[in-house]
C-alpha cells in the first residue's frame, strides 16, 4: 500500500484485493465477539477533518478507527478555526503539530486530499472531495458484491444516476473495472460527463435495456436542484425513465442486488419498497463500510511509519 | 548617455555595432568606434526591439502585495520588455481617466518601462454599460486599448456600441472571450481529464461561440476587435477564417498556452490554474501553427501574479493566473523558435511589431536602425536555465515553470537609450 | 534486476528434526495433551497461532482422536492486529480466526505455536484470546523452544527444547505450508 489512500484510480489489482482481503479477515475476527475491539492502533490519532456535512461517512470512520483503538479526533469546519479563515494547509499543519496520525478529509473542492497529502507528513485518507472520488466508499461496495455473488471478475455493474456530479460512480468505476467487473454507466446524457469516453465502460441512456443484463444495479442518488439547472426537465420525468421501482426490479435475474450509497431519495431514484427488498444490500453496505474502513486505516498506519 | 553595444546579430543576422545616443539608434554598422561611450559586448549575443505586451495584470491600485507596478515593471525590463499594457482589473478598476492616469504616472516614475494602461469597458467591469472611454482616451495616460479582462462582455449589443464607440479615437476593445454562462464554475478544459479529476469543465466553445460572434458584429460595424489569450484549435480556425473574409481582428497567445497542457492539473496544483485554461496538446499545436502563420498576432502574457494564500489552496478555490513576463521570451524561443516555426525576426514581430501596432505606441515595436528610437534588448539564446521562483523579480511566485529549464537570457534591455537591464540584472 | 548483486549462497543449515522426528514429537504432545486434560479432555480447544500454528493444531487434533477415541476441537487465532511490534515491521496481510461455534468460555484452550523464542507472539495470543471469550485455562504447546525469552512465559508442552545463540535461525517447515516437514537450524 502507498501511504496515502487518496483515489481508487490509484490502486492496482493487488492493492484492491488485500483491502477487500483484510477487511474480510477483520470481518472474521470480530465475528460474534462481545469485545468489539482490537488494540492494533494504539497510542495512535486520527483526525476526521470534515469540510461538509456527512454525518454517516464520519461516523463509519470514527468506528472503524475507535475498533482499532486509535485516539479519534473529530474537526468540523462549522465552528471551528476554518469558519474565521483558516486556510487548508494551516488546518492541516495545526493539526499535525498536535500529533495526528493520519488525516481523514471529506472537502467539496476535488483535489483536496492531494493538497493535504502534499503539506503533511502523516497519511492521508480521503473521505470524499469534490466531484472527484470517494474510494472508500467504492472499496466498501465492491466488497459488498464480492461477499454477496462470490466474486467481481466479469459482474456486470449498472450504475446509475447523476454520474457527473457523483464521486461515488468515479471511484466505483476504476476500482470495479481493475478489479474485473463490467461496469455499464446509465444516465440522461447531461448528467454523464464530457469526456465519459475514454473510461473503462459502457454507457447506455436506457435502464430498462441494461437492467435484464445485470447482476449488480448500483443507484445513485439524485439531487432535486439539478432540476433547475436543466439537466432534466421535472423529478416525475427522471424518475419514470432513470428511477428503480417495483416494476423495474422484477426485470432483474434472480441473484442481481441492489446498492445505494445513501443517503437516499425514496420515491425518486428508488421506490421505497425496493430499497426494503431482499435484494437491497444498503444496510450490508453501512456494516461492511466499518470492515472496510479498519481494514484501510490498518494497512496505511499499522506498519512502520515511512 | 551614449552606448556602443558590440557585435550584436540584429534579427539574428551578422554581427554589427549600434550606437545609441540621445535616446536613439545613431548608427548600425560594422567596428563602430566612438569616444566615451559605454561599451556593450554583444558577441553572441541577438538584439531584438524591446518586447511589447498588450496583457499585462500590475495589481496596483489594490492588490500591491501581489505586484505594483514598480516590481512588474522590473520584472518586465528583465524580461526585455520595454512597453507593457497594465490590465484595467484593478481596485480601483481603471475605468475613469483619474485611475489611468495613476497607473501611468507610477509607470513613469518607475521608469523602467513604459506602462500603458488600458481602460476598462464597462463601468466597474460589471458588463452594463460603458465607462468614458472618450475621457480615458484623451487623458495623459491616451489609452488606445480597452478591455473588461477577466470578465468576457457578453452582452452582444453592449459589445457592438463599444466596437463601434471606439472608433473616434482608433481604439480598440480587446475581448476576453468567454461566454459566463458555459463556463459556471468552470475550473479547467473541459475533456477526458476534467471527468476524471472532478474539476468542472471549461468548453473551448465557451471562448469559440464568443469570437465567432464578435468577428461577425467586429465586421458589421467596420470596427477593430482585438482577442485575448486565444487558447483552442477551434478559435483559431475561426480567426483564421475572420481575416480570410477581411475583418479587421487581431490576436494574441500566451506565453504558457504555447507550451502547456492540460494534464498540469493533475496535480491539482493551482499554479497551473487560469483562464483560460490549459488546454490539449493538439491545441497548443495549433496554437504554435496559427502564431507561425500570422493568423495569431501576438504573444502577450497575461501576466498574473497572486498572493502565496490565493495559490497555496484547495484547486477550486486558488485564483486564475501565473507570471509570465519574465520567461516569455524563453518560452517562445522553446516552443517556437527551437523547433524551426519562427525565425529571429518573427519573433520581433509577434512580441513587438504588431503589439505596438494593435496598441497604437508610437515609439515601440520600430526596426533597429538609425533614427529610430533606442528601445531593444539583448539576448543569449545559447543559455539554459532552470527556472527559480524566488529569484524572480516579481513579488509574487506563481510561476508555472518553476523548476522547468527553459532556453534564452535577456542580457540587456535599453528603453529609449538607457540600460533598464545589464548583464542580466535590473539597474533600478 | 539490473546491477543485483550474485545470490548470496544459504548459510549452511543443520537438520534438527526430521520428518520421523516431527510426527513422533507430535505423538509426544498428543499422549501429554491426554494426560493432563483427564477427564476434560472433551473441554479442551486447540488454537493455533499461523502460520504453523494452525496445521500443528489440526495434527495434534488428529493424533488425540486416534490414541483417545476423542474429537477435540480446532481452531486458529491471527495474532496481527495484536501485535506490539507492527510499527517495526511492514504491514502484513492478516490470516484466519476460527473458533468453534460454542467458543472457549469455560473451556481449556491449549494454544498451539512452531516455535517459542521472545514469548511476544504468545503474549499477543493470549490478549486476543482475551477478547474473544474466557477459558477456564489456557496452556501453550510448541514444537520447539529456542530460548531468550523476553516475557514471563513458560510452554506447558515442548517438542524439542534447542538452546541456541541470538543469531541464529530456526525454520520449521511443515507438509501442509512448505510441502515437507523438518526443523532447520541456520547461522552461527
Amino acid at each position: 500500500m502507498k501511504r496515502h489512500l487518496l483515489e481508487a484510480a490509484d490502486l492496482d489489482r493487488d492493492d484492491a484485493t488485500l483491502v477487500l482481503d483484510t477487511a474480510a479477515q477483520i470481518d472474521q475476527a470480530l465475528a460474534g465477539r462481545e469485545v468489539k475491539k482490537l488494540p492494533t492502533l494504539r497510542g495512535r490519532t486520527v483526525v476526521n477533518l470534515f469540510y461538509e456535512d456527512s454525518t454517516r461517512t464520519r461516523i463509519s470512520f470514527e468506528l472503524a478507527a475507535k475498533r482499532l483503538s486509535a485516539d479519534v479526533i473529530n474537526f468540523s469546519a462549522k465552528g471551528s478555526s476554518v469558519s474565521k479563515g483558516e486556510s487548508l494547509k494551516d488546518t492541516a499543519l495545526t493539526l499535525e503539530a498536535m500529533g495526528s496520525d493520519a488525516i481523514v478529509v471529506r472537502h467539496s473542492a476535488s483535489g483536496a486530499p492531494h493538497r493535504l497529502a502534499g503539506w503533511v507528513r502523516g497519511s492521508v485518507v480521503n473521505a470524499g472531495d469534490g466531484t472527484h472520488e470517494h474510494p472508500t466508499q467504492a472499496l466498501l461496495d465492491a466488497y459488498t458484491i464480492r461477499r454477496r455473488l462470490g466474486r467481481l471478475d466479469g459482474v456486470r455493474v449498472a450504475i446509475v444516476g447523476d454520474v457527473l456530479h457523483s464521486r461515488v460512480a468515479r471511484s466505483n468505476v476504476w476500482l470495479l473495472s481493475t478489479l474485473g467487473a463490467e461496469v455499464t454507466l446509465v444516465a440522461p446524457p447531461t448528467l454523464l460527463p464530457v469526456g465519459v469516453g475514454s473510461w473503462p465502460v459502457q454507457v447506455s441512456y436506457d435502464l430498462d435495456a441494461v437492467l435484464p443484463k445485470a447482476d449488480v444495479v448500483m443507484m445513485l442518488r439524485v439531487q432535486l436542484e439539478r432540476m433547475n439547472a436543466s439537466f432534466f426537465p421535472s423529478a416525475r420525468e427522471y424518475s419514470r425513465r432513470y428511477g428503480l421501482d417495483a416494476l423495474r426490479l422484477a426485470a432483474l435475474g434472480d441473484e442481481a442486488i441492489v446498492m445505494h450509497p445513501g443517503p437516499m431519495n425514496r420515491g425518486m431514484e428508488i421506490a421505497a419498497d425496493v430499497a426494503d427488498s431482499v435484494r437491497s444490500t444498503i444496510v450490508e453496505q453501512v456494516a461492511n463500510g466499518v470492515s472496510v474502513r479498519m481494514a484501510v486505516l490498518y494497512l496505511l498506519l499499522g506498519g512502520a511509519s515511512s | 548617455m551614449t552606448t556602443l553595444i558590440k557585435g550584436a546579430r540584429v534579427l539574428g543576422g551578422d554581427p554589427a555595432d549600434l550606437l545609441l545616443e540621445d535616446g536613439r539608434i545613431a548608427a548600425v554598422g560594422g567596428r563602430l568606434s566612438v569616444t566615451g561611450a559605454t561599451v556593450v559586448d554583444a558577441d553572441g549575443l541577438v538584439a531584438l526591439p524591446g518586447l511589447v505586451d498588450l496583457h499585462t495584470h500590475l495589481r496596483e491600485p489594490g492588490r500591491e502585495d501581489a505586484e505594483t507596478v514598480e516590481t512588474g515593471s522590473r520584472a518586465a525590463a528583465l524580461g526585455g520588455f520595454t512597453a507593457v499594457h497594465a490590465m484595467a482589473n484593478t481596485d480601483p478598476v481603471a475605468d475613469t481617466a483619474g485611475v489611468v492616469e495613476q497607473v501611468w504616472r507610477l509607470g513613469r516614475q518607475a521608469g523602467l518601462v513604459d506602462v500603458v494602461p488600458v481602460g476598462a469597458v464597462t463601468v466597474g467591469l460589471r458588463g452594463e454599460r460603458l465607462a468614458e472611454l472618450g475621457a480615458m482616451a484623451d487623458s495623459a495616460a491616451r489609452v488606445r486599448v480597452f478591455s473588461d479582462d477577466g470578465h468576457c462582455v457578453a452582452d452582444p449589443a453592449l459589445m457592438r456600441r463599444a466596437l463601434e464607440y471606439v472608433k473616434a479615437f482608433d481604439g480598440v476593445v480587446a475581448q476576453h472571450a468567454e461566454e459566463p454562462r458555459l463556463t459556471a464554475g468552470a475550473q479547467m478544459n473541459e475533456g477526458d481529464l476534467s471527468a476524471r479529476l472532478g474539476l468542472t469543465g471549461w468548453p473551448a466553445a465557451a471562448e469559440e461561440a464568443v469570437i465567432a460572434r464578435d468577428v461577425l458584429l467586429a465586421e458589421h460595424v467596420g470596427a477593430r476587435l482585438h482577442v485575448c489569450h486565444v487558447s483552442t484549435a477551434g478559435s483559431v480556425e475561426i480567426l483564421r477564417w475572420a481575416k480570410s473574409r477581411g475583418v479587421q481582428v487581431t490576436a494574441e497567445v500566451t506565453p504558457h498556452h504555447l507550451l502547456l497542457t492540460e494534464s498540469c492539473a493533475e496535480s491539482y496544483d493551482p499554479v497551473f490554474k487560469v483562464n483560460p485554461p490549459l488546454r490539449t496538446d493538439a491545441d497548443v499545436q495549433a496554437l504554435r501553427a496559427g502564431l507561425a502563420d500570422g493568423t495569431i498576432d501576438a504573444v502577450a502574457t497575461d501576466h498574473a501574479p497572486h498572493a502565496v494564500e490565493d495559490k497555496e489552496s484547495e484547486w477550486a478555490q486558488a485564483r486564475p493566473g501565473m507570471l509570465g513576463l519574465e520567461q516569455a521570451l524563453s518560452v517562445v524561443v522553446q516552443a517556437l523558435v527551437e523547433p524551426g516555426l519562427l525565425d529571429w525576426a518573427g519573433v520581433a514581430d509577434r512580441m513587438a511589431v504588431r503589439p505596438a501596432a494593435i496598441g497604437r505606441l508610437d515609439g515601440h515595436g520600430r526596426p533597429l536602425t538609425p533614427g529610430e528610437p533606442a528601445n531593444l534588448l539583448l539576448l543569449d539564446p545559447a543559455a539554459r536555465s532552470v527556472v527559480d521562483p524566488a529569484a524572480l523579480a516579481s513579488r509574487s511566485r506563481n510561476s508555472p515553470y518553476a523548476g522547468r529549464e527553459l532556453p534564452g537570457r535577456v542580457v540587456a534591455t535599453f528603453l529609449r537609450g538607457e540600460a533598464t537591464v545589464l548583464d542580466g540584472k535590473a539597474l533600478r | 534486476m539490473a546491477g543485483s548483486p550474485a545470490p548470496v549462497p544459504e548459510n549452511p543449515s543443520t537438520v534438527l528434526l526430521g520428518a520421523a522426528d516431527v510426527a513422533r514429537v507430535v505423538d509426544r504432545i498428543a499422549h501429554q495433551v491426554i494426560e493432563k486434560a483427564g477427564d476434560a479432555l472433551p473441554d479442551v480447544v486447540l488454537v493455533g497461532i499461523p502460520t504453523r500454528g494452525a496445521p500443528l493444531a489440526r495434527r495434534l487434533a488428529g493424533r488425540i482422536a486416534a490414541f483417545a477415541g476423542t474429537a477435540v476441537d480446532v481452531g486458529t487465532v491471527d495474532i496481527t492486529l495484536y501485535r506490539d511490534d507492527l510499527r517495526m515491521r511492514g504491514v502484513r496481510a492478516l490470516e484466519d480466526t476460527l473458533l468453534p461455534a460454542e467458543g472457549i468460555d469455560g473451556r481449556l484452550v491449549v494454544l498451539v505455536d512452531d516455535v517459542l523464542f521472545s514469548g511476544r507472539s504468545v503474549r499477543a495470543a493470549l490478549d486476543a484470546l482475551r477478547d474473544l471469550g474466557r477459558p477456564r485455562a489456557v496452556q501453550l504447546a510448541v514444537l520447539v523452544d529456542r530460548g531468550h525469552r523476553e516475557l514471563p512465559i513458560r510452554a506447558d508442552y515442548v517438542g524439542k527444547n534447542v538452546p541456541t545463540s541470538r543469531a541464529q535461525k530456526v525454520r520449521v517447515h511443515l507438509a501442509e505450508t512448505d510441502g515437507t516437514d523438518e526443523v532447520l537450524v541456520t547461522g552461527a
